[in-house]
């Protein structure tokens, strides 16, 4: 068991993970984040690869990357940033991002730079499940690497259990029918239903959660929840990192 | 199409696919599982037929050109797309999906432009068939295209500016796409070329396809052949094209050959010519070549044509580039509007500004004096009178 499946099974079903957009605001924040994050309550890290045309995200995250890109980053340098920081980092980290700046790497390549920057598992939203399973597993089970899949509320119960079958981790279950950041709430009743079939892998609930009352919700109906455009939108306000992070955090999970 | 260019899962070859996140999912996979049997059945076909040729004004004429045959010294046709209502192609494929959209239950269309003619078309066909209309549109072609956007607008339908990324096509595409996710309940999203997911590209396919079934006709009426010995069409995201091509796709007689927008030259990086400098990668849910750096991200085209300024390519054109079933040619903007100016001056038709591409293959072409040559007409160039005032006067 690698350390995020430890992680999600030791915290039941109160985990927080935020997720935030390598190189932004700065080329250099992806460490400094990273580093404050890994002194906080917070349980696990995603992180965004920045991309020019992120398709199942809104406004704030899409701005994010925007800003990424102007600085410069790029997936190699996000990989040489993960490689500098990878020891002094206890809390585990993945990466989420798009399908084509995993082809833009070439996929063998993409593996094992995961596996040398420490990434045991990613989220490509674009990847087909028989897309991984014929032309990726192969060579992401060599570098210990394996996917994290989305669900909806309304994707359908022979697909979830599809799903539940090759992931190793979490399944990550969408709110609602939305793009990353919007305010709609959480679809509860659908989600319950997904809880009630008591699935192999722990759920974790993102898209939209964006405070305390959130994500006691997403406690209730899964494992935890993971914030995204909030957590990016405190970014994007503070002068001071150091205190402001550890304090949003705190304020969630104390 | 035949069964050599489409496997069943939605590719062409290695290109095609959706790749879509989950959220798309449902509404993806109920289009693939029905729209084959719904553009099938009697009440469909029966409807589709009879807005085509009451409404758009199909079939629209093949036209011999005496002036361009004498000068390049071959039989020279032109197919009349300009000659539909809206004034191009486009509402062929935007009314056969509305109908689509309408029979599945649905009564809210979202659709992307660029030029403004797809956005035309669709809020054309809205209109017409009692569904409400939200069109995305990049704050950048709002600015250079706005009678298009008077005329969407005129027609009820919300214009939405998209401001992310380039504020161009390839933007409006992608916000098309994200408000789709959110409202995929009651909204069908009408894509405007032969790109996006699987089914899109068969379905654009299938609704163009119109446009060569036609030319068979009116060539055998006309020379006595179905088959040319050319057909020429302008490639953006490749739906005329598609059209133009697709009764004569495993023709051994027929050349198929398509004009990319080389913008200011394909070396230049202000250009919209996919093929010529792209590389394999994933472009809105679809396997195909776009314009990317080696970091994957996807560029910014230049045409001066807006209908053409697209970083991507449908995966049927990836298809029969690869397999050498198709030649693409690059047009230079320069060589686009010095066509334009020809086809105004000989023969008194002022082409839109995507087509007169096709039509700048002539010179570089080496055709026999009995030669027969299908040139796609496919839209009118009212919208791009700016344009034309400003450079070829
Ligand atoms: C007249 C005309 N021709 C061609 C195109 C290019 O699209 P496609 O390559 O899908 O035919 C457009 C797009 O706006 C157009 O308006």
């Amino acid at each position: 068991m690698n350390t995020l499946q430890q992680t999600i099974l030791n915290n039941k079903n109160n985990n927080l993970s935020v997720f935030f957009t390598a190189g932004f605001p700065t080329m250099e924040s992806t460490k400094e984040i990273l580093g404050i994050l890994n002194t906080t309550n917070v349980d696990f890290i995603e992180i965004g690869i920045p991309f020019s045309d992120p398709l199942a995200d809104g406004p704030v995250i899409q701005h994010s990357s925007t800003i990424a890109l102007n600085n410069g980053m790029t997936l190699e340098l996000l990989f040489a940033q993960l490689k500098e920081v990878k020891d002094k980092i206890t809390k585990p980290y993945l990466l989420m991002g798009y399908l084509n700046s995993l082809l833009a790497c070439g996929i063998e390549t993409f593996y094992r730079k995961c596996y040398e920057g420490g990434v045991h598992h990613i989220i490509i939203p674009d990847l087909p499940v028989n897309e991984y399973l014929e032309e990726h597993k192969f060579i992401a089970d060599k570098f210990e690497v394996s996917p994290v899949f989305l669900i909806t509320p309304s994707t359908s119960e022979a697909r979830i259990k599809e799903i539940d079958k090759i992931s190793k981790a979490f399944i990550y279950v969408v709110s609602g029918n939305t793009t990353t950041g919007n305010d709609s709430s959480i679809q509860t009743e659908a989600i319950k239903k997904i809880q009630d079939m008591k699935l192999r892998n722990p759920l974790i609930i993102g898209f939209g959660i964006k405070n305390k009352a959130d994500y006691s919700e997403a406690c209730k109906l899964g494992n935890g929840a993971i914030i995204g455009s909030a957590f990016i939108n405190m970014i994007s306000g503070s002068s001071d990192l150091q205190k402001d992070i550890p304090e949003f955090i705190g304020q969630i999970k104390s | 199409m035949k069964n050599t260019t489409q496997r069943s899962n939605g590719y062409y070859g290695k290109f095609g696919g959706a790749y879509i996140p989950e959220l798309l999912f449902n509404n993806v996979n109920k289009l693939q599982k029905n729209y084959e049997r719904i553009i099938r059945t009697k009440e469909f076909q029966t409807q589709f037929k009879t807005l085509l040729k009451d409404y758009v004004g199909r079939p629209t004429p093949l036209y011999f050109s005496e002036a361009l045959s004498s000068k390049y010294k071959a039989k020279i046709f032109l197919k009349r797309e300009d000659l539909n209502h809206t004034g191009a192609h486009k509402i062929n494929n935007a009314l056969g999906q509305a109908l689509l959209a309408k029979m599945m239950g649905k009564q809210k269309i979202v659709a992307e432009t660029g030029a403004g003619q797809h956005g035309v078309a669709v809020a054309t066909a809205c209109t017409l068939l009692g569904l409400s209309c939200v069109v995305f549109m990049g704050e950048t072609d709002i600015a250079r295209q706005a009678p298009n956007v008077a005329r969407m607008k005129m027609l009820g339908t919300t214009v939405i500016p998209s401001l992310s990324g380039t504020k161009t096509l390839k933007d409006a595409t992608n916000d098309a796409i994200r408000y789709w996710i959110n409202h995929a309940d009651d909204t069908h999203y009408i894509i405007g070329s032969v790109v996006g997911p699987h089914p899109y590209p068969d379905i654009v396919a299938k609704f163009q396809s119109v446009i060569s079934k036609e030319i068979k006709i009116q060539l055998k009426k006309q020379t006595g052949d179905a088959e040319p010995d050319y057909v020429i069409a302008c490639v953006g995201g490749g739906s005329n094209a598609a059209g133009a091509f697709y009764h004569f796709l495993g023709s051994k007689k027929t050349k198929l050959i398509g004009a990319e927008a080389a913008g200011m030259g394909i070396h230049s990086h202000e250009t919209a010519a996919t093929l010529m400098v792209g590389s394999v990668g994933i472009i809105h849910g679809s396997k195909t070549y776009l314009m990317q750096n080696k970091d994957g991200q996807i560029t910014e085209p230049y045409s001066i044509s807006a209908g053409l300024d697209y970083p991507g390519i449908g995966p049927l054109h990836a298809y029969l580039h690869e397999t050498k079933q198709a030649t693409y040619y690059a047009v230079t903007d320069r060589e686009a509007l010095d066509a334009a100016k020809e086809l105004i001056h000989l023969d008194g038709i002022i082409p839109a500004l995507e087509s007169a591409h096709a039509f700048a293959l002539l010179p570089k072409m080496k055709f026999k004096p009995t030669d027969v040559v299908v040139i796609n007409l496919s839209g009118r160039g009212d919208k791009d009178m700016e344009t034309y005032l400003k450079f070829i006067l």
